[in-house]
């Protein structure tokens, strides 16, 4: 027992979990409104946005990299394709298609700077989210689109059933919020580019002389999160069935938040798709529980910043605890050897 | 040929090319008026971009900046608001330099957490300025539920709008700013300290120099700069709020790496930022005097960040990744 504990405590996932399991108890117990179906709904297709670029932002993180640019990316898209569908009609599957088509050609300009400038991944994101969004207001002056085809209204509804008075069902933001994640976990498990991902992360050089085409690994990863984003703007036009094209821009650092509260680290090479949904859980149950229990909403982002600073600071700690113990031990085995 | 590699060359070139494009081409461009609304604007972000270069130079970055500058203006707006008026001289002066205080309180408090956290705990820089970041905007804007604090003394605003010697106040107090600091960085045993740390953090701790220390005091001092950036923006605009001037956090990165410092730390010199600020302006006024939107300036902005990073990085040569 005490072995399963010492195993689970180095690792990230547990505290989170027991983490957000103790706010999901506190806030039953405290506010009857909270563990309820309708809440469960409204928390999932209000956090989806969020929560589907947690599920691109996660891949560039553990490739070792940065991107910031998401947020333009996303508004880019969205208006775009929205334009595109009130003009040719279309469908979901191909309004999402040619959302992630649109997103992932943004995001492919990132890995052109990062791989072949050997720029930084933090400015050149800084930089491309200038780019894009100060274009996009430019030609749109901010206008708003009203109009959006006459199948946002229905959206879509799956295994519907009834409680009380309300149906409840998936509706595109969930079925988006969980293929993402379905999708992201199965290129980092289950394919090849996925462990060379990790390998590059990891020890870029190393990867390189094993001859992985880094160039191309950068490429998949950048395009990637720009596919996530334009799925994420489609998702998020859907809920507000209007485009505003000044809404998303700002957000890109809530998402950043919650992926690294997820355990990936800046330095590459680490991260979970499990650590990564618990982070972002773990912000959006606080704030949710936080708006329930009477906390007024505009308090929102001193407690989600309390959280971020205790949680990078608790796994700083852990790490140089362990990388102690490892130094201890290794000091241990050579006096061994000594003797 | 070796001149045309140094940056703050290639940036003086740029800057006169601008200058006498601008003057030719664009009305206007070549008078006090511009001249003066520059100057205004290029002290506020200034001070605020070398707060952001000094954490960069040691490796790091500032992303609670923004943040704190506005805790520090809604800090200072309510104590004024609240000691000043009705008062008169001598004692209007002790209430203003009370909330100044106040101000500089704030700032400081933050700065110690950033340096703690960063130095002594470990944590990533990016993490833990994006912890407090969001933390301090919470808290302002928590406090304030997003309301405007304005009415200050006269005082105040002559620090935003005022004129000496018919040269804008705040150029003076930008100045003040970059000359002690650039001395400090280039003369000073712990402005040597900081490249040392950006360029092998672990090599400089090896040879004895207590670089947690050094890190601490980077991260307040850029803390204290924010402050004074505090008081030019909320004499110059007037007015104090939770989300201004949030764009400026991305344009003082740009302008860091734009004047040449290496965002992996190690390397830059104030000179350069300076250039690169006014370049910036350049473009920024002549847009604007054509008409142009602000926001096809940013768009160019980052486009000049993206041209430049690559050509330094193409005539430098640089290996790093």
């Amino acid at each position: 027992m005490l072995e399963l504990f010492n195993r689970l405590r180095s690792k990230n996932e547990f505290w989170l979990a027991v983490v957000l399991l103790a706010l999901v108890v506190f806030f039953s117990l405290t506010a009857p409104s909270f563990f309820t179906i309708g809440n469960l709904n409204d928390l999932l297709t209000q956090n989806a946005f969020t929560g589907i670029l947690c599920a691109g932002l996660i891949v560039v993180l553990i490739a070792g990299g940065i991107d910031i640019s998401f947020t333009a990316t996303a508004s880019v898209v969205q208006y775009a394709a929205v334009t595109l569908a009130n003009m040719y009609g279309m469908n979901w599957i191909i309004l999402l298609l040619l959302a992630g088509a649109l997103g992932a050609l943004l995001g492919a300009i990132n890995a052109i700077f990062v791989v072949k400038f050997k720029m930084h991944s933090i400015i050149v994101s800084i930089a491309t989210l200038n780019i894009f969004y100060g274009l996009l207001i430019f030609i749109t002056s901010g206008d708003y689109i009203t109009t959006v085809p006459d199948y946002f209204y229905d959206g879509i509804n799956w295994f519907e059933f009834q409680v009380g008075r309300r149906t409840y069902g998936i509706n595109l933001q969930m079925a988006l919020l969980f293929g993402s994640f379905i999708l992201t976990a199965f290129i980092l498990k289950a394919t090849n580019v996925g462990r060379q991902i990790y390998a590059m992360g990891g020890n870029p050089d190393a990867a390189q002389r094993l001859g992985f085409s880094i160039f191309g690994l950068n490429l998949f990863v950048y395009a990637y999160m720009g596919f996530i984003a334009g799925i994420a703007s489609i998702a998020h036009a859907q809920l507000q069935l209007n485009v505003t094209p000044t809404v998303l821009v700002g957000r890109e650092l809530t998402v950043l938040a919650a992926v690294v509260l997820g355990g990936a680290s800046l330095m590459g090479g680490v991260g979970t798709v499990l650590g990564t949904i618990l982070g972002v859980s773990l912000l959006c149950v606080l704030q949710n529980g936080l708006v329930i229990l009477g906390l007024p909403a505009r308090w929102e982002g001193a407690v989600s910043g309390l959280v971020i600073l205790i949680a990078v600071s608790a796994s700083a700690l852990e790490a140089s605890r362990q990388a102690n113990m490892r130094r201890a031990a290794r000091k241990g085995q050579e006096t061994g050897v000594a003797a | 040929m070796n001149l045309l590699r140094q940056t703050n060359i290639q940036l003086s070139i740029l800057l006169v090319v601008l200058f006498v494009v601008f003057s030719l081409g664009v009305d206007r461009f070549f008078s006090f008026a511009s001249a003066w609304s520059m100057a205004i604007q290029v002290s506020g972000l200034g001070i605020l971009s070398l707060a952001m270069m000094i954490t960069l130079l040691k490796g790091g970055i500032n992303l609670s900046l923004i943040a704190t500058t506005n805790l520090c203006s809604l800090t200072m707006a309510y104590m004024m608001n609240l000691l000043t008026p009705g008062t008169e001289g001598v004692a209007q002066t002790a209430a203003i330099v009370a909330a100044l205080v106040c101000g500089a309180f704030v700032a400081a408090i933050i700065g110690a957490l950033n340096g703690f956290i960063i130095a002594y705990l470990n944590v990533s820089p990016i993490l833990a300025t994006l912890g407090t970041m969001t933390l301090v905007k919470g808290i302002a804007v928590g406090l304030t539920a997003g309301d405007v604090l304005s009415g200050f003394p006269s005082a105040i605003t002559y620090i935003g709008n005022g004129a000496l010697f018919g040269i804008p106040f705040s150029l003076f107090v930008f100045i003040a700013c970059a000359i002690p600091l650039a001395i400090w960085l280039s003369r000073t045993p712990t402005g040597m300290f900081i490249y040392m740390i950006g360029s092998n953090e672990k090599a400089t701790r090896y040879s004895g120099v207590d670089t947690k220390w050094v890190i601490f005091k980077v991260y307040l001092i850029s803390s204290m700069l924010a402050w004074i950036g505090a008081i030019v923006l909320m004499g110059w605009l007037n007015s104090a709020r939770a989300d201004y001037v949030e764009s400026y956090l991305l344009i003082t990165i740009l302008a860091a790496v734009l004047g040449g410092i290496d965002p992996f730390g190690g390397a830059g010199k104030v000179a350069g930022l300076i250039l690169a600020l006014a370049i910036l302006h350049f473009i920024s006024s002549a847009f604007n005097l054509l008409g142009f939107s602000p926001h096809l300036t940013l768009a160019i902005w980052g486009g000049i960040l993206l041209a430049a990073a690559a050509l330094a990085i193409k005539t430098r040569g640089l290996q790093r990744r």
